[in-house]
Parts: C-alpha cells; sequence; structure tokens
C-alpha cells in the first residue's frame, strides 16, 4: 500500500467542493461549523416553540392553542433546547476548539465524528415529523415520567424513543472522539495540568456523558418494552414501579444538566483571563472544582423527586448531597471574581457576556441551593419558580456562554472581526429581555402557579403578560445575533492571529493564523 | 450612547432591590403564602432565612465583581497585576462556603423533621389522583366523592367573564374539620397527579401503585385552593383542589349527611327505573365525567378519543358496553368507572350514550339498568 503515499499530493489539502465538503467531511473544522449551524438551526425552531407557550400564557383562559397541542410545544421546547441546542453547540466549539488549543491537527477519530454530527440531524427530524402526524408528538414534558409516556402515551412515543437512541450514539461517539483526541493528540510538553481550562471542562463532560447516555438508552428501552413488548417495568397494575422510572431518569438527568454547564465553565475562564488581562486566578481549584461537581453529580439526582414520598433519611441524604455541590461552584465564582479583581479589564462583547453569565448564572445557583431545602423544596417544586430556576442556569448560564464563545472564537474561526456595536446592541437587547423573562417566573412561582399549565388563575396574568412580553423581545433579539454572524462570515476587518490583546500567550489557538489552516497543526508546536 | 449606558447600569442595580422588596413584605402576593397550620409557617420562615442568607452572600460577591470591574477598566489607565492564585484565601473561602451551608443545613433538617411524620391522623383520607379531578375518601365513615372543576369552558374559551375563582374552584371541596390531626393518603387511579394545597405546605405525588402521607392540622376555619403539580395530560391545568376546613360539629354533620346519602343512593339501586329517568341522570354524569374526551356532542377527538355517536358499542354490544365501563379498556386512556361510582351512575350513563343523539334511532334501544350492573358484578365475583 506504500504506493497510496506517494499519489498524496500537499498541495491539495483544502476542502472539497460543493455539497459533499459537509456530507463526507472529516475535518474537525467543518463538523463544528456544521453542529454550530445545526444547533443554531434548533435555537430558532426550539425558540418558536417558547413562544407558542409565551403567547398562549400571555393572558388567562385558553386564546390561540389547546391544552394537547401546548403539551407538545413544552416537551418539544425542552427536548429541542437541551439535546438539540446546547449540547450540540459545545460539540461544535469541542470540534472547533480542541485541536487547536493542544496543538493538534485534527481530532482522532475523523470519520467518527462525521458519523456522530450525521446522526443527529436523524434523530430530530424523527422527533420533529411526529408533531405532523395525526396524534400529535411527545407530550409527556422533556422528562417524559411513565406512565405518562408509556400506558398513555400517543403511539408516537415510538419515534420518540428512537430519536433519544440515535442521540445517545451520537453523544457517546462524540465523546469517545473527544477523550481519545485529549489523552493522544496534546502537544508534546502539554502536561494535564497544562491544558487549557475548556479541554478540561470537555474531557470531565465526556467522561458524564458515556457514563450516562447509556442510563438514558436504558430507560427508554425500558419504555419500549412496557408499550410493546407486554413487560412492566412501569406499570403499577402489572407489579412495575412509576417511581423507578424517576430514579433512572434522573440519574441520568442530574449529571446531563452538568453536561450542559461545564463546558460554558472552561469557554468563560478563558475570556475572563483574556480581558482581564491576568491569568485565571486557580487554576488547579478551577480543575478541581470541575472534577468534584462532576463525581458530586451521580448522588443528588433524587432532588428532584423530593414529592414522590422518600423515606426521611433518603430526603436529608439528598439535600445534604446537593447543598455540597454548592461549594465547589462557589469556588469557581469566587475564582473568576479574582481573576477580574487587579486586572486591565475591558469590555468587549464576549466579555459583557461573560460578566452577565457569573452574575446571572451565580442567581440560578442560588435557587438551585433554596430548592435544595427539602421542607421549602415542598413548596416551589414544579411551580415557575423551577423554571425560573433552570432558565437562569440554562440561558444566561449555557446559553450565555456559548454566544460569549462564538464572539470570542468567531474572528479566528472566519479572519473577520464581528461589529463590536452591533455585538454590545445584542448584549444589552439580550441582557434586559432574559431577566424581564426569567427574574417575574421566580415570584409567580411562589405565588403558585405550577409549570406546564396551558392555563392559569387571574392573579398571576399581570407578571404572565410580562414575562411573555420579555420573551417575545429575547426571541426578536436573536435575530440580531444570526444578523451578526453572517455579516462576520461575509465581511469584516482582518483580524490578527492573537485577535485579543495579549491574547497570544494565553493559549495555542492564537498562535495560527485567522481563520487558521485546514489541518490546524500540521507540526506539532512545543509547549514549555 | 454614553446615557443610556448610564441608565442601564443603574437599572440592573435598581432591579434587584425593587424585587426583592416585593418579595421582602410578608403579605406580598408574589412570595410564599405564610400559610395558616405550624408546618407552612416554620416552611416560610426557612425560605426567607435561606433567601436573606443568599441575598447576603450575592451582595457581597456582586459588590467585589462589579467593584473590580470599575476600578480595574483599563480605559482608566489599570495595569494588570500578575497572581495566579492565593492558597489560603482558597482555603478560606472554600471553609467559609463550608460553614454558610452547614449553618443553612441546621434550621432545614429541623423543619424538615417537623414537617415528617406519618403517625395516623384522627382522621385519615383517602385522595386518588384521576384524569382529570380528585376523589376523596373519608376511611373511618366509608363514604367518598369527586372533586370536579366547576369553572365553566366558556370562561376558559373567553366567551363569557372569567370569575373571581377561575380554575381555583370545584363543584365540591374536601371538607376537613379544624383543630383536628387530619392524615392524607395519596395515590393515583392512572397516571401521576400531585396533591397540593400551599396554605398547608402539602404537596405529594399520587403515584399509581403507591400511597403516599402527609398530614396537616388546621387551626382556623376557611377555604384553602391548591393545584395539580404533576404533568398528567391534558387537563392538567383544570383539576384544582379546594379544601374547606371547619369546626367539628359542622363536620360531624357534614359526615353524616354524606352516610345518609350513600344509603339512599344504595336504595336507589333496588329502585325500577325508567328510561327517561335513566336519561336525565345520564346526562349529567355523561357531562361531568366522560365530555372531556367524548366531547358533549358524543363526537370525540378521533383518533384519540373515539366517537360514541355511532360506536357499535353504543349501537349494538350492551354487554361490551358494560365491562368497558366497568373495567376500562387496559393500555388506554379509558379508565374504570366501576370501582368509583355507583351502579345507578354506571348504568344511567351508559343508557345515555345508547339513546343520545343519533344513537336512541340508529341503536338496538336496549336500556341498561342499575340491576344489569349489579348482576354483572356478581358474575364477576363468582
Ligand atoms: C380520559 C379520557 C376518557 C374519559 C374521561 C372517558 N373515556 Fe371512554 N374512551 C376513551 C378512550 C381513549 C377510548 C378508546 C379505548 C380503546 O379502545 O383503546 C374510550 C372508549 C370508550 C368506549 C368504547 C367506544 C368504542 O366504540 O370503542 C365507550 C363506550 C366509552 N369510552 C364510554 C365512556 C363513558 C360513558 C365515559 C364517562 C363515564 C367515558 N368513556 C369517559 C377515553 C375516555
Ligand atoms: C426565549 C427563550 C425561552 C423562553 C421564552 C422559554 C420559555 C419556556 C417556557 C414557557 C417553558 C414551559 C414552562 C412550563 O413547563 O409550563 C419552558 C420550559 C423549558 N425550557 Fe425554556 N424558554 C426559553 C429558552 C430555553 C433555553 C435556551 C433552554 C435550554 C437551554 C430552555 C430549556 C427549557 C426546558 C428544559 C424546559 C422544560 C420543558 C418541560 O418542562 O418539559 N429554554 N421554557
Ligand atoms: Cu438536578
Ligand atoms: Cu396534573
Amino acid at each position: 500500500m506504500s504506493t497510496v503515499v506517494e499519489s498524496h499530493d500537499h498541495g491539495h489539502h483544502g476542502p472539497a467542493k460543493g455539497l459533499s465538503r459537509w456530507l463526507f467531511t472529516t475535518n474537525h473544522k467543518d463538523i463544528g461549523t456544521l453542529y454550530l449551524w445545526f444547533s443554531f438551526i434548533m435555537l430558532f425552531i426550539g425558540g418558536a416553540m417558547a413562544m407558542v407557550i409565551r403567547a398562549e400564557l400571555f393572558q388567562p383562559g385558553l386564546q390561540i392553542v389547546q391544552p394537547e397541542f401546548f403539551n407538545q410545544m413544552t416537551t418539544n421546547h425542552g427536548l429541542i433546547m437541551v439535546f438539540g441546542v446546547i449540547m450540540p453547540a459545545f460539540v461544535g466549539l469541542a470540534n472547533w476548539m480542541l485541536p487547536m488549543q493542544i496543538g493538534a491537527p485534527d481530532m482522532a477519530l475523523p470519520r467518527l465524528n462525521n458519523l456522530s454530527f450525521w446522526l443527529l440531524p436523524m434523530a430530530f427530524g424523527i422527533l420533529i415529523s411526529t408533531l405532523f402526524m395525526p396524534e400529535g408528538g411527545p407530550n409527556f414534558g422533556w422528562t417524559f415520567y411513565a406512565p405518562l409516556s408509556t400506558t398513555y402515551a400517543p403511539s408516537t412515543v415510538n419515534f420518540f424513543i428512537f430519536s433519544v437512541h440515535v442521540m445517545g450514539v451520537s453523544s457517546i461517539l462524540g465523546s469517545i472522539n473527544i477523550i481519545t483526541t485529549i489523552f493522544n493528540m496534546r502537544a508534546p510538553g502539554m502536561t494535564l495540568m497544562k491544558m487549557p481550562l475548556f479541554v478540561w471542562s470537555w474531557l470531565i463532560t465526556a467522561y458524564l456523558l458515556i457514563a450516562v447516555m447509556p442510563v438514558l438508552a436504558g430507560v427508554v428501552t425500558m419504555m419500549l418494552m412496557d408499550i410493546n413488548f407486554g413487560t412492566s417495568f412501569f406499570n403499577a397494575a402489572g407489579g412495575g414501579d412509576p417511581v423507578l422510572f424517576q430514579h433512572v431518569f434522573w440519574f441520568f438527568g442530574h449529571p446531563e444538566v452538568y453536561i450542559m454547564i461545564l463546558p460554558a465553565f472552561g469557554i468563560v475562564s478563558h475570556i475572563i483571563e483574556t480581558f482581564s488581562r491576568k491569568p485565571i486566578f486557580g487554576y488547579s481549584s478551577m480543575v478541581y472544582a470541575m472534577a468534584s461537581i462532576a463525581i458530586l453529580s451521580f448522588v443528588v439526582w433524587a432532588h428532584h423527586m423530593f414529592t414522590v414520598g422518600m423515606p426521611l433519611a433518603g430526603e436529608l441524604f439528598f439535600m445534604y448531597s446537593t447543598m455540597l455541590i454548592a461549594i465547589p461552584t462557589g469556588v469557581k465564582v469566587f475564582n473568576w471574581v479574582a481573576t477580574m479583581f487587579r486586572g486591565s479589564i475591558t469590555f468587549e462583547t464576549p466579555m459583557l457576556f461573560s460578566i452577565a453569565f457569573v452574575a446571572l448564572f451565580t442567581i440560578g445557583g442560588f435557587s438551585g441551593l433554596m430548592l435544595a431545602i427539602v421542607p421549602a423544596d415542598f413548596q416551589y417544586h414544579d411551580t415557575y419558580f423551577v423554571v425560573a430556576h433552570f432558565h437562569y442556569v440554562l440561558v444566561p448560564g449555557a446559553l450565555f456562554g456559548i454566544i460569549a464563545g462564538a464572539y470570542y472564537w468567531l474572528p479566528k474561526w472566519t479572519g473577520n472581526m464581528y461589529d463590536e456595536t452591533l455585538g454590545k446592541l445584542h448584549f444589552w437587547l439580550t441582557f434586559i429581555s432574559v431577566n424581564v423573562t426569567f427574574f417575574p417566573m421566580h415570584f409567580v412561582g411562589l405565588a403558585g402557579m405550577p409549570r406546564r399549565y396551558p392555563d392559569y388563575a387571574l392573579q398571576f396574568a399581570d407578571f404572565n403578560a410580562l414575562i411573555s412580553v420579555g420573551a417575545f423581545m429575547f426571541g426578536l433579539t436573536q435575530l440580531l445575533f444570526l444578523f451578526i454572524v453572517i455579516k462576520t462570515i461575509r465581511s469584516g476587518k482582518q483580524a490578527k492571529p492573537e485577535v485579543w490583546e495579549g491574547a497570544g500567550d494565553l493559549g495555542l489557538e492564537w498562535t495560527l493564523s485567522s481563520p487558521p489552516p485546514y489541518h490546524s497543526f500540521t507540526v506539532q508546536p512545543q509547549v514549555k | 450612547m454614553a446615557y443610556i449606558k448610564k441608565v442601564f447600569t443603574k437599572l440592573i442595580f435598581v432591579m434587584p432591590v425593587l424585587f426583592s422588596s416585593l418579595v421582602f413584605s410578608e403579605s406580598s402576593d408574589y412570595n410564599m403564602p405564610v400559610g395558616v397550620t405550624e408546618v407552612s409557617e416554620s416552611i416560610f420562615e426557612l425560605h426567607m432565612v435561606i433567601f436573606w442568607i443568599c441575598v447576603v452572600i450575592g451582595i457581597i460577591v456582586f459588590s467585589i465583581m462589579f467593584w473590580s470591574l470599575w476600578k480595574y477598566r483599563k480605559s482608566k489607565g489599570a495595569v494588570a497585576a500578575d497572581f495566579d492564585d492565593n492558597f489560603w484565601l482558597e482555603i478560606g473561602w472554600t471553609v467559609a462556603a463550608t460553614l454558610v451551608l452547614v449553618w443553612m443545613a441546621v434550621p432545614s433538617t429541623q423543619v424538615m423533621v417537623e414537617a415528617y411524620d406519618d403517625a395516623e391522623g384522627e382522621i385519615n383520607i383517602l385522595i386518588t389522583g384521576h384524569q382529570w379531578k380528585w376523589h376523596y375518601e373519608y376511611l373511618e365513615d366509608e363514604v367518598g366523592f369527586f372533586s370536579n372543576l366547576s369553572t365553566s369552558q366558556e370562561q376558559i374559551d373567553g366567551e363569557v367573564p372569567k370569575g373571581e375563582f377561575y380554575l381555583r374552584e370545584v363543584d365540591e371541596p374536601l371538607v376537613i374539620p379544624t383543630n383536628t390531626r387530619v392524615r392524607f393518603l395519596i395515590t393515583g387511579n392512572d397516571v401521576i397527579h400531585s396533591w397540593w394545597v400551599p396554605d398547608f405546605a402539602v404537596k405529594q405525588d399520587a403515584i399509581p401503585g403507591f400511597i403516599n402521607t402527609a398530614w396537616t392540622n388546621v387551626p382556623e376555619p376557611g377555604i384553602f385552593r391548591g393545584a395539580c403539580t404533576e404533568l398528567c395530560g391534558i387537563k392538567h391545568a383544570f383539576m384544582p383542589v379546594v379544601v374547606r376546613a371547619v369546626e367539628r360539629e359542622e363536620f360531624d354533620a357534614f359526615i353524616a349527611e354524606k352516610v345518609a346519602l350513600a344509603e339512599e343512593e344504595r336504595l336507589l339501586t333496588s329502585k325500577v327505573w325508567t328510561k327517561e329517568e335513566l336519561m336525565a341522570r345520564g346526562e349529567g354524569f355523561y357531562a361531568t365525567n366522560c365530555a372531556a374526551c367524548h366531547q358533549a356532542g358524543g363526537q370525540g377527538i378521533p383518533p384519540v378519543f373515539p366517537a360514541l355517536v355511532g360506536s357499535q358499542i353504543a349501537l349494538s354490544d350492551s354487554a361490551r358496553h358494560i365491562e368497558i365501563l366497568m373495567e376500562g379498556v387496559q393500555g388506554s386512556a379509558m379508565a374504570a368507572f366501576g370501582d368509583s361510582y355507583s351502579e345507578v351512575d354506571i348504568a344511567s350513563v351508559i343508557t345515555y350514550t345508547r339513546q343520545a343523539w343519533s344513537n336512541g334511532e340508529n341503536g338496538d334501544g336496549v336500556i341498561v339498568t342499575p340491576q344489569d350492573i349489579v348482576a354483572y358484578k356478581n358474575r364477576i365475583d363468582l
């Protein structure tokens, strides 16, 4: 086979032309781009569903949609945002940045990489197609509690199960690739404790994914058996146990929420050090904090189930373990603040999003801490207080992390600077609308409005109207983001290799040209 | 631009203060209700303690952060220092965080132990969540009833103005005595529901196959309104909880009346019913119990909920019709009604669906009587 090597023409190592470039690509940047665009499109689809929800909730009464369709909207909104927006966006960023940050030419397993991506459009194609079937799509919440999702589900639940399986395979393959890349392809001299924090965050996330995606696959398979093959895992009439479903689901589900935030921790750490012009404070405690969050996330799952009727000892155990997670999380926040302290700070768009991330994610952390207090959780559980909590950690948390990362690396990817004025405008509109949308949800929740309600009592009307206005504003604002991204791809001031002042010392990615060569590092750099 | 920036910055600081002052006042509509029981009051206090601890930590962290952002901005010539760790500082704040958490955990544990108590009550009530209504049964007296939303569909659809207790009113509230330990045994009939009364701080999932317990002891008479808080299908938002707490004498009278009614019901079963009587009774029963799925005109919502108009079962198969009502259809949303309702109710609704709409002309004209249901039950018991 040595002849193959001879015919290898090193002059033609650019991308293939046309559609086949994207269908058959094994290049980490192309695949990263695919992931990012996929997630961007899903953000608008899932966002449109949120708009339907908020339009219906603008006033009490049923005006726009019927409860059956409303339930399909909340369910698919949740599923799409979690599995179709946040997770693929992080994988996209990993694909682009990991090889560049560790000094590698590409990911370790490029063909697998192609497969992991192309599974996703199929999975979501299947999921979304159920909305057009006569019985309608999944309507049992993104947590799909049995028996509502088994005995009482529309028959399209089988498509849902299949699509969850496909998403799971995609995530597992992606994680294997990431772990392999990080362990085998680091530049000489880059020891584990010299890895950039984004690389660390993804290494930990990838292990979490490999650990819990099979659990998710297990639980949907049990559902499949109950629905089609006469088993009774979750069917009380057949001797099964509906609570077992929740234990298995949340054993996946809680680590899943950290899967959705750890990479954002990594991104934000880089941005804060760049724009504070000062190395990240407490690098090693940042790494240990992420590792302890990941480990603890396996022993807190039942904090989602405080009202299912657990023994007292169980309730207390899960309360304490959940409170423990606040420690490493707090450490991270303190470290970010200490990084800013005595820095030399500028406020470019990525930094603005990161500052907002630290502040608002912390608010989500506080409400999380309140939710951990079992007796108080009896009052909070399944109300809008919970909706406020998880949106604070997911939207100004995970999503802001992603947006910040996009602004931070966009000049590197495209070779063009984005428009700073528009970026700042995007930030302020987003920041205001996010708070107008999600902050009042705390109050309607405390006042007693349960979640997943298409209609509500009159005393919640004022705040719901305000929330809906905020939501429409948030939705519209993201069109501006789309515009900015397209504008940057097409034109803009030429970006230097280091892009940001002083970033050249901060990571290997800033030593490459902007845009970087197709095979990032063909010669491994030496890390001191 | 600079002016706008200033306004924004002010807004960032003012907003939280504004909002927390809303929360601050105890009687606020936007905070957790204090409630009426000892447990609900302890939980409210705990909630406020934890809230204020978070506010204080927040103020400290955010002031340091925003002060640093202000003080060390490059535009004012700040030059970055070059430190990237401080061992004792890091140990210090880790320990401090741990201590604060322990401080929070102590009262939380106390309140939890207070709230968690599954000793028998003086009155024990079995609460069963159904799609989409609650059933209450007084275990000592063996009487029970369903509690349905009483807000009209016209209000929901906006055809008439919404009443004061829109979506928070039922046809028959649960009645409990004051100053009595009442224990709730909570279960589900079909999917998982969750029974919540904020003023008692009781929220327990109603899970098929499980019986969860909760308890309360209400000092003052009053009407307390709550909700179902676990997604249970289409009408999840339309199955509120209403509890009426009354003095002991009034409660005893209420139970006596229920017992008498139940006795009357038993007598009715043996009475000879005419078609018209059955139809009249069946119509009301149908409207409250079947119309949610099969619709008032019997047309259903195919393919999810089949039409009863023109259904072969309703037209010509009365035996199967009885069986479906008594046993439900396994693996579908069609529940078994036999265990929860009287023979008279079942017979009348079957007769009604066989005679109403166009079914009367097109069907076999069979009338199902309470005696037929008794006969069916006896056959099954053999
Ligand atoms: C929660 C929704 C729901 C409610 C409430 C409900 N049903 Fe049904 N019903 C169904 C469904 C779903 C089926 C179809 C079951 C199947 O065959 O899979 C059904 C089937 C039936 C059938 C058989 C129809 C046929 O042609 O197969 C009859 C008769 C019937 N229901 C009568 C009633 C009556 C009478 C009531 C009120 C006491 C009632 N149902 C309440 C959901 C409901
Ligand atoms: C415009 C922005 C958004 C708005 C207005 C919005 C609004 C809502 C609303 C109204 C609900 C339903 C509440 C209920 O259960 O009744 C909801 C649920 C949810 N949202 Fe969002 N959302 C937005 C963005 C996001 C993002 C970015 C994410 C994920 C990262 C997300 C994740 C979720 C999840 C997981 C649920 C729970 C779904 C369920 O209960 O089944 N949302 N959202
Ligand atoms: Cu959790
Ligand atoms: Cu419900």
